[in-house]
């Protein structure tokens, strides 16, 4: 598996390039039921739902289609999992993290079914999916296996004759609704450190996407989690989401999707029975690029920063402010990247960009691609749809954006690049800030004392300096304002999935 | 180490072949700089098993070289992601895992360890310890820090640099095991010598951090004697850190050298003569067992053998009575035959002073309930010794035995056995036995022991720190204590233009 340092064997690098991996082809979709304790079962209603292949728009398959009954069930299955004296909860933590590592080398062993499970699912190109999408997987579980033995609680000196302690214990039966533009990594970067901290989960993948998902409930239960432990209840937001959201034997729910959806979600847990909650919601990520910078670093973070996932990010860089001086030189490059980016099958190893994942979103995106037309934008390139080509949109640029036009303040979640000017540091930050957003941010500059005033004044969950998505399972991630609640990765990502009891010992006074 | 119902173990390899015998540097095999080598004996038949390079202070010198190459800002192991430095230690655990057999043959052969034991409990260990230090490498964090004025304050925990290792006979893999684990977690490199008695599982390990893909230099292993090569690397100019495992005796003489020399950061784990108190409203059974298996295990050479029993007056004959019946359970013998339960003491050395500990016993006036001499005309055996009605001032009170021989004394005032308890310069474990809450937590916080086992006695677990109070040592090992004495702290202050919160 290739590292950030390049293949190693024994010590040495190797000298030649890995082949490139392949999709499976005919790949058979094995797993379509609702998964609860460790089977497979159909849905109470009956009802199934499509999925569908956004780049052929043809049908995948049908899945079961859950509901609140098919969540209770689900939640059930999870609370008898998580009693005491149950299997799971008197395991030896250092185990937990031993099922953990065995799903990581399953998901290696599977890797090339499950890309191509993810391309076809969500349109994104294949060795996007293999390289990226599961490698983020892999790393993920095998890094919140080696925390599951090392979450710890404190001894402490408190006042009087006592003794005094804290224990970190998982808080219990865990929800978790996962979005459709990472599938599998959204749900990895939930399930990893829930099951890290000993709680069990009852999850609901998107409904445009939910194959990679089930699959995965396969291997758990070729891993040997004991029943109950996870389960996956595939359905809609306001049918199974609604029923998780607000369910009153539900401890925790984890969401990961749009801010309108987000406020919905927090108000159900709040309504029901005060569930803990946790959010990564949306974004207008600010890119300033200072007049110091590496200008071809910026343009092609900048770039991939808006573009990568066909703009489906939370992070997408959609509000690029570049510098007076380079304002000119910055737009011209781009403009030439963005015309240079391979549109088509996800499936083709050129490919950089498939097709959005739904008709809903496409017409979101051309419709706000009109605004900026009409809002009086320089379009650059782009601004369409590719011709006869489904849900596939070009690559576009806009320059001469202003704060106040939709393209700058709405999230477009498609492949649009919106350009606008600053003159000086103080003005950059107070517009970069200046939204309710605050989930990332990106600085392009030389200059030590400029990248460290940026990385304080910017009210965003992450700051990239110099680079861009970024993502290390070892750093916290998470948002600022109404871009989320807590945060997920890294060793903060536990403090979300434990709940904390002091215990008090008095002792006899006599014995001081 | 109580074992309930024991699982079902392979038999010992047939025909062991040892394939390693030479000096492990750069992930290569050398010769000794000297030419010369040193005999490993078999414990239990006072035979040859083979011959091994005798490392000295050339070849220390070439393992420092090496080391100090393989850490060099820059050099592929300092470049590694830290998450791969996991990958590879998680790597080491499963081939020990594979190897797992092998190992254990060689273990009980060389050390006169019973095999079950060395099969499960020093295996389990040791591939359990690396798996949880496995998993600290990419979590080992500095801060950020709110300090005064208008600088950016972080701290970074860097490895130290070249870590020189001296591994006791005792628990050679598992010692090996610790020290390794978590140096290598940190990013350090490592300089290991093995204790002459037992170098061979250390060299078949060299074998398999190659396999795995450490880079070369990373670690070396070193073969020979304390005062030859143990010295060099206590009092090398090169090394960063020293970490021994042994007697309190050879730890003064180590830390002696590492102030002498460059000062050199240590971490001592050393000897003990720790105490176990039995209260009256003890589970009897459960006491009797597990303060039993605290002095015995492995022939009673653990460090932290509960070598005194102090016993509430009212339940102390019962308590006797039980000791000398469960103390006359062994079938002594080869450790690597089915149904032998106690092997050999390490050498000779170590044999004649148990002998000579034994019969100060029986001078000074303790009684001899059991045992109290040799057993068998071959191999260095001592059968299983109880002695009771000893008294605080007799030698075999005072001194650390590491052998198969049990102290029991009597107490009335919990205050008392306190004192007499703490009345050491050791201060490595120590084990309460009672059912009431507030005795558990007065006297467990009372006692000067680095660990205090309530209800329970020898449970070691990667995830709590382990070592001494006193003279038993300096630092812990294991838990994320240990971690950090791996580790270097460095304070990077930042001027920046203005400072906000």
């Amino acid at each position: 598996m290739a590292t950030t340092n390049g293949a190693v064997e024994n010590g040495q690098p190797d000298g030649k390039p890995p082949a490139l991996p392949r999709p499976i082809r005919n790949l058979e979709v094995k797993f379509t039921k609702i998964f609860i304790n460790n089977s497979w079962h159909e849905s109470k209603s009956g009802k199934k739902f499509a999925t569908y292949n956004p780049s052929t728009l043809e049908k995948i398959c049908e899945v079961e289609e859950g509901d609140k009954p098919d969540v209770d069930k689900a939640v059930e299955a999870a609370q008898a999992a998580f009693q005491r004296d149950s299997p799971w909860r008197q395991l030896d933590a250092l185990r937990r993290g031993q099922l953990l590592h065995q799903l990581a080398d399953l998901l290696e062993r599977d890797r090339a079914i499950l890309a191509t499970l993810e391309t076809m699912d969500t349109g994104k190109p294949f060795l996007h999916a293999f390289f990226m999408d599961l490698e983020g997987c892999i790393k993920t579980f095998r890094y919140f296996a080696g925390w599951a033995d090392k979450i710890q609680g404190r001894t402490i000196p408190a006042d009087n004759n006592v003794v005094c302690f804290t224990r970190h214990e998982p808080i219990g039966v865990c929800g978790a609704i996962t979005p459709w533009n990472f599938p599998l990594l959204m749900l990895a970067w939930k399930l990893a450190p829930a099951l890290c901290c000993g709680n069990t989960v009852v999850l609901k993948p998107a409904e445009q996407t939910p194959l990679t998902a089930l699959y995965l409930g396969s291997l758990i239960k070729e891993v040997g989690f004991p029943p109950g432990v996870v389960n996956i209840v595939p359905g809609f937001g306001p049918t199974v989401g609604a029923a998780i959201s607000s369910h009153p034997q539900i401890n925790k729910i984890a969401f990961t999707g749009s801010t309108e959806v987000g406020k919905l979600v927090k108000e159900a847990a709040s309504r029901s029975n005060l569930k803990r909650v946790t959010l990564e919601l949306g974004g207008k990520n600010p890119c300033i690029v200072c007049a110091d910078a590496d200008l071809d670093l910026a343009v092609e973070c900048a770039h991939q920063g808006v573009f990568f996932n066909q703009g489906q990010c939370c992070t997408a860089a959609s509000r690029v402010f570049v510098e007076e001086q380079v304002y000119g030189e910055f737009v011209r490059r781009s403009v030439e990247y963005a015309k240079k980016r391979p549109v088509g099958d996800p499936f083709d190893a050129k490919t950089e960009q498939g097709p959005q994942i739904d008709q809903k979103q496409f017409d979101k995106i051309l419709e706000l691609i009109e605004s900026g037309k009409k809002e009086g934008a320089k379009l650059e390139c782009g601004g369409s749809a590719m011709e006869d080509r489904g849900l596939f949109i070009k690559p576009t640029v806009f320059s001469d954006v202003t704060d106040n036009m939709r393209i700058a303040k709405e999230e477009i979640f498609g492949p649009v690049q919106p350009i606008l000017k600053f003159k000086n540091l103080e003005e950059v930050i107070k517009r970069a800030n200046s939204t309710d957003y605050g989930l990332t941010a990106a600085v392009f500059t030389k200059n030590l004392d400029k990248a460290l005033k940026l990385a304080s004044a910017l009210e965003s969950g992450t700051v990239w300096i110099n680079c861009y998505n970024a993502f290390y399972t070892q750093a916290p991630f998470g948002g600022f304002k109404m871009s989320g609640n807590g945060r997920e990765l890294g060793e903060y990502a536990l403090a979300e999935y434990t709940e904390v009891k002091t215990v008090t010992i008095k002792l006899n006074d006599k014995n001081p | 180490m109580s074992s309930p119902a024991q699982p079902e173990i392979p038999a010992p390899l047939a025909n062991l072949k040892i394939q390693y015998t030479k000096i492990f540097i750069n992930n290569e095999w050398h010769d000794s700089v000297s030419g010369k080598k040193f005999p490993v004996i078999n414990p239990a038949t006072e035979e040859v098993i083979c011959h091994v390079e005798e490392g000295d202070k050339a070849d220390v010198d070439k393992a420092v070289k090496a080391a100090r190459q393989a850490f060099q800002i820059g050099s592929t192991w300092r470049t590694l992601d830290a998450s791969e430095r996991g990958r590879l230690l998680n790597k080491l655990a499963d081939l020990m895992e594979r190897d797992r057999l092998l190992l254990a043959t060689m273990e009980a052969l060389n050390g006169g360890k019973v095999f079950a034991n060395a099969y499960l409990a020093d295996l389990g260990g040791c591939i359990k310890a690396l798996k949880y230090c496995a998993g600290w490498a990419d979590k080992i964090h500095g801060q950020t820090i709110p300090s005064d004025g208008d600088i950016f304050t972080y701290t970074r925990r860097e490895p130290i640099g070249v870590c020189g290792q001296i591994i006791p006979w005792n628990f050679p893999l598992l010692m090996f095991i610790w020290k390794i684990g978590p140096a290598l977690a940190c990013g350090n490199t490592v300089i290991v010598k093995p204790a002459e008695q037992t170098p061979l599982t250390a060299l078949h390990m060299a074998s398999l951090v190659k396999e795995a893909g450490f880079p070369p230099g990373v670690v070396n292993i070193v073969p020979g004697y304390g005062p030859t090569a143990g010295a060099a690397i206590s009092s090398h100019m090169d090394i960063d850190k020293v970490a021994f495992t042994g007697s309190t005796q050879v730890g003064k003489l180590i830390k002696e050298a590492a102030g002498k020399s460059n000062l050199k950061r240590v971490t001592l784990e050393l000897g003990g003569k720790s105490p176990c108190i039995v209260f009256a409203d003890a589970d009897l059974n459960m006491a009797v067992e597990f303060a039993h298996h605290g002095v015995f295990y492995h022939q009673g050479q653990c460090c932290v053998a509960a070598s005194r029993i102090f016993v509430e007056e009212s339940v102390y004959d019962e308590f006797v009575k039980r000791s000398v019946e469960r103390a006359k359970k062994y079938v002594l013998g080869n450790p690597l035959t089915a149904g032998i339960n106690q092997g050999p003491q390490i050498d000779k050395e170590q044999h004649d002073k148990i002998l000579d500990l034994i019969e100060s016993g029986k001078k000074e006036g303790a009684k001899l309930e059991c045992g109290g001499g040799r057993w068998g005309n071959k191999g260095f055996f001592v059968q299983p010794t109880v002695f009771t009605n000893v008294s605080d001032e007799m030698r075999i009170a005072k001194e650390e035995i590491f052998g198969p021989v049990q102290q029991i004394m009597k107490f009335k005032t919990i205050d008392d056995v306190i004192k007499r308890a703490n009345n050491t310069s050791y201060g490595l474990a120590a084990g309460v036995f009672t059912k009431d809450l507030d005795k558990a937590v007065t006297v467990s916080s009372a006692l000067q022991a680095g660990v205090v086992w309530v209800n329970c006695y020898m449970v070691l677990s990667a995830q709590c720190p382990f070592g001494g109070f006193k003279m038993s040592g300096n630092g812990r090992e294991l838990g994320e204590h240990g971690i950090y004495e791996y580790t270097e702290l460095k304070t990077v202050a930042m001027k920046i233009s203005q400072k906000n919160s």
